[in-house]
Order: structure tokens, then C-alpha cells, then sequence
């Protein structure tokens, strides 16, 4: 099973942290990713710049149009994610728990599942 | 499968067998064997394969495995020894494929890992094909093969032992019913590498049912791929939706595989302690029967789905029982035997489903909306949503 761990981060709480927290994290990244390496469950991994950079493009009067600026104006946003092939949603929900961000209050990771191109019949 | 390939996939569990038999090392012997079916491939590519083609492999497999131990000994510095040195040139008569299948399923890997691992050693496929069929990277996959691999050194190279034996065949049909599922559940269109899982399954099962002679599960599980696979032109429309059993076009059924299913359930039934492969197969010998899908004995299948359950209890089956009675004794009976399932399954798409079925045919078409809304939102497959929505919208 595929599933998308989202990272989502506060600015506000990410420019709060001393450089030894941050370097915690990058450790914590690091590690989780030699791991997931190790195991045949990463698919791909990717940090996000930061939404101020973004281009939203959205209809307006049915044209697709580019505006500066996030898609919505919020506190928290995806700062990046973890994609992996996973036995079951627990193992998803158990290396969330290994993504460092997990322990910093404000921050959270979100576990989606990926939807796939098969079904059974009914 | 063409000519080459047939060769490839039949030589590589026995050459595989014959070479760890021999060298002992079997995650290096796993890598010589696939590095010489790599070989063949090229080698055969146009002029179809050889004459001996289980000794071609192995000769060149061994070679490799000298080669391997050579390199050893030159780092270490030491002589070479004898046996090393000395080349086998008979071709593997003996069929290991069954002790291989126990030890690709051993019990220390994940059921993941023993997928992948399988294919690999006793069906001699490659890394990168097995990735594609599971839709993931080769970066992915290699590690999970070498991963199990090294979780299996000092494991033996024999059957289990008789006390253990059981279990173990257990966990080897599973693994064998998963990988079909894999590629059964594969949208035909578009995942053909995929739809090749199940092939690869049928195959593989067939291997090991005709070695262990008269194991009703083997058998059993057999019968239900090929009740499976039967249908398997008639389960998707042109655009990848998905065709409900009692909507298909019955013509496109494969007839000669339910033959062949009917035959191996009915004879295992008869002959063997009853399981639960068996029964599954059994109830889709009566899915497939003659006639219209109205002349389904649902009485039959729910008879069926309550012995399963005593032998095999999981809310899943009561789910199918549930459709059973529901066909056979009026829908309420089915959404009466649905309540005790609302906790377990509540996050489960396919208890809406049946639930938005059973309510439809009750005639309470605002509630089996609901229901076919929540079991889409529930599934993560793409075609079953789509199914679940255009059924919402009919109603």
C-alpha cells in the first residue's frame, strides 16, 4: 500500500527554533531516510520551498490564471513529504511517528493513502 | 509467454535448487542464477532456446558461483580450492520448487517481502520486472529483495520440518492467492505487466500442487485462480469500468478454465479434509454456473459462506454472507445480519457497498445513496469509486 506522509509546517514555528533543534531535525530526516532505504519502502522524499514562492493558478471567469501567492491563506502548509510502499496503514502511521517534525508541537504529519488503478469486482 | 521466456521461468527454481544444494550460499546462488538467466535471454533472444536448456543455465550460473568464490578467496588471499575449481556440467533433474517456495515464504520475512522474493527465485522473474508489476521503483524493490535475502541466511535449504509443515504450506498458498490478487485486481487495459501476476500465480500454484499430489488447499486454491481468471474478459467494460458480476456478458467467460476449476473443487472436496480455499472455490463454481446470474443458488453460497466462517471467521465473510442471505431470504435478512459488522467494518468501503446494495434492493433508495457515497469515499481503488459513485447517481 502507498502512502503520502505530508509533512505540515508552521513558519511561525519553524523560525522559532534554535539551531540545535533544527539540526535534530535535519538528523531525524536523515536517519528515517537511510531506513526507509534500507527496508524497500521509499519511493521518493521531498522538501518544499517555502509558499511564499508559489504561483497559484485558478479559473477565473473558466480561464486558468496564474496569481502569486498559496492556494489558501493559512498558518500551517505542506513542507514536504515522504512517499512509501508499506506493508499496512500502522506501518505508515509508525514511521510518521519516526519523522522528526513529529515532536514539535505546531507541527504535524498528515498519512494519506495513495489511491491505486485496480479493483475487485463487486 | 513465448518459447525463451517458458525456459527461463521452468529453469530458474531448478537450477536455483540444484546450485544451493551444491554451494550452500543460496542469496548468492539467487544472484548467479538471475545473472545467468539475464544471459540466456540475450543468448536465446532470436534463435529460441537451446536444446538442454535447464543445463545451459546452470552451467553458466555455476560458473558464476566459481567465479564469485574465486574473487572470495583472492581478497582473502587464499588458495583456491578444489571444489571450486571443478566444473558440473549435468543438467538439475530435481525439482526443488517446493523447498524453494517454503523458503521465500518463511515465516521471518513480510508477507511483502515474500512476494517479491518468490517471484524472483522460483519465478525467475527480475528486479525491474517485479517492480513494474508492483508499480514501484527498481530503488525500491532491490533493497526489499536483499533485505529478505539476508534475513534468510543460515535458514536450511529443506522442507520443514513435519510438525511445522502445515503452517508453513499455509503462508506459501497465501502468498501464491496474493500475488494472483495483485494481478487480478489489475486494471486489464492499462497494467498488462500487472495482469501477468496472475498467470504467474496460476503457474506457480499448478507447479506446486502437481509436487505435492493430493493436497486439497493446493488444489482448492488452484481451482479458485482459474474460477477467478475465467471471468476475468468480462469484469471490465472497454473504458476500465468495472462490470459487476450480474451485469457480464456471460459469452466472454472462459469455459474451459471453469471446466477445469469445477473439476479440481469437486474432486478435492470429495477426496481431502475441507478448507477454506476450497470452499471460496466452491462458492465461485456456483457464481459461474449455467444460466443467468438470476438463477444463482444463493441458498447454496450462504450455506457455503457459513461453514467458511466456522472454519476461517473474519468479518469479511459474514460481509459476503451477508449479500447471500440477502439474495436468498429478502434484503432485510442480509441488512440484519449487516449490524453485527457496523463496528469492525465501519471504515471498510465494502460494508457500505453491500449495505447500499441490500438497502437498493429493498427499495430504500435514499439510504443505499448514502451508502454507495460513503463506501467511494471509503475505497482507495480509482475504478471501484467510480463504480460506487455511478451507482449512487443511478439511484
Amino acid at each position: 500500500m502507498k502512502f503520502l506522509l505530508i509533512m505540515n509546517v508552521n513558519p511561525k514555528v519553524l523560525d522559532a527554533l534554535t539551531e540545535e533543534e533544527q539540526n535534530a531535525i535535519g538528523a531525524g530526516h536523515g536517519e528515517l531516510l537511510k531506513e526507509l532505504a534500507a527496508t524497500g519502502e521509499m519511493i521518493a522524499s521531498q522538501a518544499l520551498a517555502d509558499p511564499s514562492t508559489s504561483v497559484t493558478v485558478k479559473a477565473v471567469d473558466g480561464v486558468p490564471t496564474p496569481t502569486d501567492g498559496p492556494f489558501v491563506e493559512a498558518k500551517e502548509f505542506i513542507g514536504g513529504y515522504y512517499l512509501v510502499d508499506v506493508e499496512n496503514r500502522e506501518r505508515a502511521v509508525e514511521l510518521a511517528t519516526k519523522i522528526p517534525d513529529a515532536r514539535i508541537p505546531g507541527l504535524g504529519i498528515e498519512v494519506r493513502q495513495v489511491m491505486f488503478d485496480a479493483g475487485a469486482e463487486m | 509467454m513465448n518459447g525463451v521466456e517458458d525456459a527461463l521461468r521452468t529453469a530458474a527454481p531448478r537450477v536455483l535448487g540444484a546450485l544451493t544444494r551444491r554451494y550452500g550460499d543460496f542469496a548468492a546462488c539467487e544472484d548467479a542464477v538471475q545473472e545467468a538467466l539475464l544471459e540466456a535471454s540475450r543468448a536465446w533472444g532470436a534463435g529460441g532456446p537451446p536444446d538442454n536448456p535447464n543445463g545451459w543455465v546452470y552451467r553458466v550460473a555455476a560458473r558464476r558461483m566459481v567465479d564469485r568464490i574465486r574473487g572470495d578467496e583472492a581478497r582473502r588471499r587464499r588458495e583456491e580450492t578444489a571444489a571450486s575449481r571443478e566444473l558440473p556440467v549435468e543438467a538439475p533433474e530435481h525439482d526443488d520448487t517446493v523447498t524453494l517456495l517454503f523458503l521465500c515464504c518463511h515465516p521471518a520475512l513480510t508477507p511483502a517481502s515474500q512476494i517479491a522474493l518468490t517471484l524472483r527465485a522460483v519465478g525467475g522473474l527480475s528486479t525491474a520486472e517485479i517492480a513494474n508489476a508492483f508499480l514501484v521503483p527498481e530503488a525500491t524493490m532491490g533493497p526489499r529483495i536483499s533485505r529478505a535475502k539476508a534475513k534468510l541466511v543460515g535458514a536450511r535449504f529443506a522442507e520443514p520440518p513435519a510438525e511445522e509443515r502445515p503452517q508453513r504450506l499455509r503462508t506459501v498458498l497465501r502468498v501464491l492467492y496474493l500475488i494472483f490478487n495483485e494481478g487480478y485486481t489489475a486494471s486489464a487495459g492499462r497494467r498488462l505487466q500487472r495482469r501477468d501476476l496472475a498467470v504467474e500465480a496460476i503457474r506457480l500454484t499448478r507447479t506446486l500442487r502437481d509436487a505435492l499430489g493430493d493436497d486439497g488447499e493446493a488444489t482448492g486454491l488452484l481451482s479458485l485462480m482459474l474460477l477467478t481468471e475465467a471471468r476475468s474478459a468480462a469484469r471490465e467494460a472497454a473504458d476500465g469500468a468495472l462490470i459487476p458480476l450480474d451485469e457480464q456478458d456471460r459469452s466472454l467467460w472462459d469455459r474451459e478454465l471453469i471446466a477445469e476449476g469445477t473439476r479440481l473443487v469437486e474432486n478435492a472436496m470429495l477426496t481431502s479434509e475441507l478448507g477454506p480455499y476450497q470452499l471460496q472455490a466452491a462458492i465461485a463454481a456456483l457464481h459461474v454456473e449455467p444460466g443467468d446470474a438470476a438463477d444463482t443458488d444463493w441458498e447454496q453460497i450462504a450455506v457455503l459462506y457459513r461453514i467458511l466462517n466456522r472454519l476461517d471467521p473474519a468479518p469479511v465473510v459474514t460481509l459476503n454472507r451477508a449479500v447471500a442471505i440477502g439474495m436468498s431470504q429478502g434484503p432485510q435478512a442480509g441488512l440484519d445480519l449487516l449490524r453485527q459488522l457496523e463496528k469492525p467494518l465501519a471504515r471498510h468501503h465494502r460494508f457500505h457497498a453491500v449495505r447500499g446494495f441490500l438497502l437498493d434492493r429493498a427499495g430504500r433508495s435514499d439510504a443505499a445513496r448514502d451508502a454507495f457515497r460513503t463506501a467511494a469515499r471509503l475505497t482507495a481503488s480509482l475504478p471501484e469509486r467510480r463504480y460506487l459513485r455511478r451507482r449512487a447517481d443511478s439511484l
